[in-house]
């Protein structure tokens, strides 16, 4: 509608290997960066700041879990342990060692990584619901873990107080600045999977996902590349929970338990299995959701009842309506908001002229 | 065109003054307050939260706190972290003087903003015990007995109903195997310690409902004198019915305060399955308190019946605790500001400022201070006889040294 897709001819390899090879999309990108970095935290206030990290840190478990579901087609509810190892990890090498964040988010993601390689060793024999307990096996030991283990969890609390992150001797403690800290990761991760899915152990990932035998026949390691794919979404996981950990300034085993697993789960399946930017819909749906239709329902809700009833029925309703909507969306859509996203789009494309 | 200028501005400033006053005269105290009617603790949610908003539509009835109208922005965080991180800051928002945190997640997970907004946070039941050093946490008030005070007092009940000595006796403690359940070990081996009885501890690992061995355990093999029991969710439930099941005097049994409520009682098979059975609570117990006949009034001018939520006597006091303790530190902030202009810091002084609050005796005598943020620690043991709770002990505030002690200890 807007612009013409013909017309680019790329002249060396590199620009034919480019992220985003249309012109628009590379201005769109600007634009959206420029939005989120200059714009919104110069308009929004600390609480709807705090709103966005909340999301820019689902982002990040949302991709390492679309990574190994979506993308190879290994399904796991372990997802909030790797997220407890990476926030307990940082958390000791931060008090204990004093480790300032750029090594403790990587520590993290590493020492997550590395336990979810461990845990994704049954993947090669099982698949699928089985592979599902076994991960769930995971989260329940994980936990009993940290929390009998008084060196990893700092005592009988298993919480350890964590302190804010550092930038050239600045303590990074107010929303807006705790917001560049967080959508700075975020934005590494989102591009550093959308690299990893175009490079050659990417397409591995989805050579398995598609047909397992298959991927074996033309060469493809399938032990190897399902351990890196459980590594590398473990290491999402864990770097997912260190950003926690660094923003609430505690890290705390009942931030990461089953529940949490689920919800993640729910943000890849709602926003898209195998899209790096269904992940990102999946995380601005369930973390915003809830928010949202409670906002509406206290703005049009207090014209008719009174406050302390309309909680009661703010609390009910919005469940309600909160598992309506996913029920709604995925009727619409069963591959999530990335495919509804993708068909708005294709509609547009030839808008008013289509056939 | 002189008088036209002077006349404009004139007008300004009284319009100005006007606004200034009105602003001033109707300017609402926020209370925010987070809540679970859905989550995994919505037993207690349901009947607390409503407590809570009574209690503040009383005070409101009554002209507020000095004409100051009290407004409470309520919040369902579902007992999830990044609802209560959205919930804390919306509060902030909207300038609350004092948040009620709910659940220990989200009391870990925001304890270090109420230290750096300086807004004052409540958690009754709920956080570490050691938060209620209110040295380290100047924001942060429990305002509740913490699992160490519970456990002091739990000691103290079963050393009175032991006949006053404890030496030699064997105590087992049966709790469920997390964080919250293992707080009050460090206190029970202390006190084992120094008192010369015999501490056995058993864990119910989770979800802390499958309980049989334990108890065979306890009752046959242990032959335990006395039982302290500190279980969530439907776990008291079902120990009342194990040890019923076994024999065991549940007499000879205190629960610590989330073992508590009518629910459990019921969910054991009813009031009289469960003669015998002591809990301890941080508020009274039962509908016999001047404040619930107020609120019970204040419905029935409106000409409806009172709250059904009042049924649950435990849980719906101790959402009055919550609520009469804020709005007093809040008057007291008032009272000490003159006008109704306060902060989160004011607030903070109104709670040092409680001294011996009580409310008719639905409240222990709280007074807080500087390292104190407990409110003294007291609890109260509430007994199963007949269709209703009974205290079966006086407020008491066991082995306060030792826990104070504790507090000071702490790394």
């Amino acid at each position: 509608m807007f612009h013409r897709e013909s017309g680019y001819f790329k002249t060396t390899y590199q620009a034919d290997m480019g992220l985003y090879p249309l012109p628009i999309a590379r201005y769109t990108i600007i634009a959206i960066a420029a939005i989120f970095f200059i714009l919104l935290p110069a308009v929004l206030d600390g609480y709807y700041l705090s709103i966005i990290n909340l999301v820019a840190i689902a982002v990040v478990g949302a991709l390492g879990l679309n990574i190994l579901v979506g993308y190879t087609n290994q399904i796991s509810i372990g997802h909030a342990a790797f997220m407890s190892v990476g926030a307990y990890t940082a958390a000791n090498l931060a008090t204990k060692l004093d480790l300032p964040f750029w090594l403790t988010v990587p520590a993290g993601g590493a020492m997550a990584a590395f336990i979810g390689i461990l845990v994704g060793i049954p993947s090669l024999r099982i698949k699928g619901l089985y592979l599902a307990i076994a991960t769930l096996a995971a989260q329940f030991i994980i936990e009993w873990i940290i929390n009998h283990t008084p060196s990893i969890s700092g005592g009988v609390a298993a919480s350890i107080e964590m302190p804010r992150p550092t930038v050239f001797g600045k303590e990074l403690a107010t929303q807006a600045e705790l917001y560049y800290f967080l959508i700075v990761i975020a934005v590494i991760a989102i591009v550093g999977a959308m690299n990893l899915i175009r490079s050659r152990i990417g397409r591995s990932f989805i050579a398995i996902r598609d047909q397992e035998i298959a991927a074996e026949i033309i060469g493809i390691n399938v032990f190897k590349t399902k351990l890196i794919a459980f590594g590398i979404s473990s290491f999402y996981a864990g770097v997912c929970g260190v950003m926690y950990t660094y923003y609430l300034g505690v890290a705390n085993y009942e931030n990461f338990q089953l529940i949490t697993s689920i919800d993640y789960l729910a943000m890849v399946i709602i926003g898209g299995l195998g899209s790096i930017l269904g992940s990102i819909f999946g995380a601005i749906f369930i973390t915003m959701l809830p928010i949202v239709i409670r906002l509406l329902m206290e703005s049009f809700g207090s014209i008719f009842i009174d406050d302390a009833a309309l909680a009661q029925v703010i609390a009910q309703f919005r469940l309600i309506i909160f598992g309506g909507l996913i029920i709604v969306f995925l009727i619409v859509e069963p591959d999530g908001l990335a495919k509804l996203w993708q068909n708005i789009r294709n509609y547009f494309r030839t808008w008013p002229f289509s056939y | 065109m002189k008088h036209l200028k002077t006349g404009l501005i004139t007008a300004a400033l009284a319009l100005s003054a006007a606004t200034m006053a009105t602003t001033a005269m109707a300017k609402d105290l926020v209370v925010g307050m987070a809540c679970d009617r859905t989550g995994p603790t919505q037993t207690v949610g349901v009947f607390l939260c409503p407590a809570y908003h009574d209690y503040v539509k009383l005070i409101n009835s009554k002209g507020g706190i000095m004409g100051n109208k009290v407004r409470v922005i309520e919040i369902d965080t579902e007992y999830k972290v990044p609802q209560s991180v959205e919930a804390y800051q919306r509060f902030k928002k909207e300038g609350a003087v004092v948040v009620a945190l709910w659940g220990t997640p989200m009391t870990q997970a925001i304890t270090p903003n109420l230290n750096a907004d300086h807004i004052p946070g409540t958690s009754p039941g709920f956080g570490t015990a050691a938060a209620a050093n209110g040295e380290k946490y100047p924001y942060l008030f429990p305002m509740a007995a913490s699992y160490w005070s519970q456990a002091g007092a739990a000691v103290t009940f079963a050393k009175s109903e032991l006949g006053g000595t404890i030496k030699g006796k064997k105590i087992a403690y049966i709790f469920y195997d997390n964080p919250a359940g293992r707080e009050p070990i460090p206190v029970l081996d202390k006190l084992a310690k120094m008192e010369g009885f015999e501490l056995k501890k058993f864990a119910i690992p989770p979800p802390g409902v499958e309980m049989k061995i334990q108890v065979q355990d306890i009752t046959r093999r242990y032959r335990a004198d006395f039982v302290i029991s500190h279980l969530f969710g439907k776990g008291p439930a079902v120990h009342i019915k194990e040890f019923k099941r076994m024999g065991y005097p549940l007499k000879k049994l205190v629960s610590l305060v989330w073992g508590a409520g009518e629910a459990d009682i019921n969910g054991a098979g009813g009031w009289a399955k469960a003669q015998g059975y002591n809990a301890l609570n941080f508020a009274g117990v039962g509908s016999n308190y001047p404040v619930l006949d107020e609120i019970k009034a204040l419905y029935k001018k409106e000409g409806k019946e009172g709250p059904k939520q009042m049924a649950s006597t435990v849980y719906y006091n101790r959402g009055i605790l919550a609520a009469a303790v804020h709005l007093k530190a809040m008057e007291n902030a008032v009272k000490a500001k003159g006008s109704g202009d306060i902060t989160g810091e004011d607030v903070q002084k109104g709670f040092l400022a409680i001294k011996d609050f009580k409310l008719g005796g639905i409240l222990p005598p709280l007074n807080f201070t500087n390292l104190d943020h407990e409110g003294g620690g007291w609890a109260r043991v509430f007994r199963v006889e007949g269709d209703n709770f009974v205290p079966a002990s006086d407020w008491i505030r066991g082995y306060r040294d030792v826990v104070i002690q504790m507090l000071k200890e702490d790394h």
